[in-house]
């Protein structure tokens, strides 16, 4: 870290010289039609990280006037996923990848210590590895207040995506697809899984999460498969398959690359009512503050956006090499940006009733938070009108108070998913929760404009 | 090994009685040179980065020695009066100088790909190398006066 505090230090006086990304604010870059900056690489990359302080008793994440937030389940250890069921009951994914990235060059174990700083170091205890589990949460009543909580299933390799179709249960390593036999109902599996199919994992497994769904008619399953570096900097050969989505037979393993240039895919689901798959995806770091901005975005089938010759269409990457114009010209620009670095991992649309109806249909984003920006961005959950299928107006904040304004992260949002009553569920991993918000009434409680 | 009781400079920092120069001065003049002949390998290779990662590592370990043999010198130039003269304090100079120039590009070449050494980083090496080289050259015309009679 000492070399990164004197490179702070050196880089304190040309910083001062004027960042030309300084201004923009990041409103300009969300919707439909974002402001792209040319990319701005400074001395060294823009970097600002929160200590994690985690919630002190009373203390809950905010939420608009008419809205109720309370937690659901506390004390779990780095859950990213919520995955709830039509009985009430709620698995919650608990995992992280374990172990280092091979080191390429000596800047890797600085940005890796960044980038753990970042993801709050949840379950990182001193009593061993963390866990990687399913809990599941029984609240048949649907009062937000488990009867029972119990692990599902245990000793997981970093999972992170996981569907139910009928009576398997399909969960998302790392490195493969597991299918497990389960009831709904059942509390704990001591079955052995059958392995659907092998995902790219390996050593380096730079974005590690497998965000996982099924098809609205259950025959197919689809997988965020990130890439294995920032921009191609441990080669092409280290991102076969990767920054893409994948398509998966689960009856006979077959799969194929469904969509691909999606450098870190993550909330696959499919917008309601439609077989039209949508995904969030963190887009690319280190050309400054407001490069690039994450975006959520309806996936084409075969379609090719941009990863990593460029971005937002034809706007070229001038770091990876050999260029590839061919592959720039066939890049499609995605539907809807959310603002720069904000790391967008959770994706639900809201198919509830108990919420106002201005919410049917619309997109709520959870933005884990940046760390390649000294000015934090992200850090809460968003929520996004849709109308006939498509994002309208600006995201509005709908879950904050993840940051308390004193450079302290108490907790950050990950999943998020809408549970068989209309509340909100959020997975919170460096707070170790689960939220749940549900509407009360008697507010405004309108969606953005 | 004349070099370690010199009558006419005195004795200088040694390790286990023999000097240091030999160790630690040619490190950064062998990394800085090579990270500059790297460079131009990934230049010429249109990207292949394992010669990026190369350089990464031979600026590092430039760096590190440059940071030994820089305090060394010090050590030097404060004990022994009769190197102070400019040709001395220039020697230092250039290797601060590299050291410099040269942790300013390690920065640069911790950008991912190309622009880690196109332009910034491939004009930096070839100035950090110039400029230690002359270091080099200036402190063995320091330790032994004009002429090589080493």
């Amino acid at each position: 870290m000492n070399k990164l505090v004197i490179a702070a230090l050196l880089a304190a006086p040309l910083a001062a010289c004027g960042n030309p990304q300084g201004k923009i604010d990041p409103s300009e870059q969300m919707g439909p039609n974002p402001l792209i900056p040319e990319p701005a690489q400074g001395l060294i990359a823009d970097v600002g990280v929160p200590d994690v302080v985690g919630w002190k008793d009373g203390e809950t994440p905010k939420v608009p006037a008419g809205f109720h937030i309370e937690a659901m389940a506390t004390g779990l250890t780095n859950p990213r996923t919520v995955l709830p069921l039509p009985n009430g009951d709620v698995l919650v994914v608990e995992g992280q990848r374990t172990g280092t990235e091979p080191v390429d060059r000596p800047k890797d174990p600085i940005r890796d210590f960044i980038m753990s700083m970042a993801h709050g170091g949840g379950g990182a205890t001193d009593k061993g590895p963390p866990p990687q589990r399913i809990t599941l949460l029984r609240d048949a009543n649907g009062d937000g207040k488990p009867e029972l909580r119990t692990v599902l299933v245990d000793r997981l390799n970093a999972p992170f995506g996981i569907a139910v179709v009928g009576n398997d249960l399909y969960i998302a390593n790392t490195d493969a697809i597991l299918r497990y036999p389960f009831t709904p109902g059942q509390v704990q599996i001591a079955n052995r899984p059958q392995k659907v199919i092998d995902l790219p994992g390996g050593l380096i497994d730079h974005h590690w999460t497998k965000s996982l769904v099924a098809s609205p008619d259950g025959s197919m399953l689809y997988a965020g498969v990130g890439s294995n570096s920032n921009v191609q900097e441990r080669g092409p050969e280290a991102e076969t398959n990767r920054a893409a989505i994948w398509e998966i037979d689960p009856k006979t393993g077959a799969y194929r690359v469904f969509a691909t240039g999606l450098r870190n895919p993550n909330g696959l689901t499919f917008y309601p009512g439609t077989n039209v798959l949508w995904t969030v995806v963190n887009e690319r770091d280190e050309l400054g503050p407001n490069a690039v901005p994450d975006y959520m975005t309806s996936v084409r089938p075969g379609a090719f956006y941009g990863w990593p010759w460029s971005y937002y269409g034809q706007h070229v990457d001038p770091r990876p090499r050999p260029q590839r114009p061919d592959m720039v010209a066939k890049a499609i620009p995605p539907d809807y940006a959310l603002s720069s670095h904000v790391a967008a991992l959770g994706l639900a649309f809201y198919t509830g009733n108990s919420f106002p109806a201005g919410f049917r249909g619309g997109a709520f984003v959870g933005e884990h938070g940046s760390w390649n920006r000294s000015k934090f961005n992200g850090y809460h959950v968003v929520f996004i009108r849709f109308a006939a299928g498509r994002p309208v107006g600006m995201p509005m904040e709908f879950v904050g108070g993840f940051l308390d304004g004193k450079g302290h992260a108490r907790g950050r949002p990950v999943g998020v998913a809408v549970d068989r009553t209309g509340a909100l569920l959020v997975a919170d991993d460096a707070g170790n929760t689960v939220w749940r918000v549900t509407y009360t009434g008697g507010g405004p409680a309108r969606p953005a404009a | 090994m004349a070099e370690i009781v010199d009558e006419r400079r005195g004795k200088r920092v040694g390790i286990a009685g023999h000097p240091y120069s030999a160790l630690f001065l040619p490190v950064p003049i062998v990394c800085f040179t090579g990270a500059l002949i790297t460079d131009l390998a990934y230049v010429n290779s249109g990207g292949n980065l394992l010669w990026l990662n190369f350089s990464c590592w031979l600026l590092l370990a430039g760096l590190l020695f440059a940071v030994i043999a820089g305090i060394l010198m010090l050590v030097d130039l404060a004990r022994l009066p009769q190197l102070r003269t400019n040709i001395g304090w220039g020697s230092f100079g250039l290797l601060a100088g590299a050291g410099v120039i040269e942790f300013i590009n390690s920065l640069i070449h911790a950008r991912d790909g190309w622009t880690a050494v196109v332009p910034a980083g491939l004009i930096l090496s070839a100035i950090g190398a110039i400029v230690v080289m002359s270091h080099g050259w200036l402190w063995h015309e320091s330790r032994y006066g004009p002429g090589v009679r080493a």
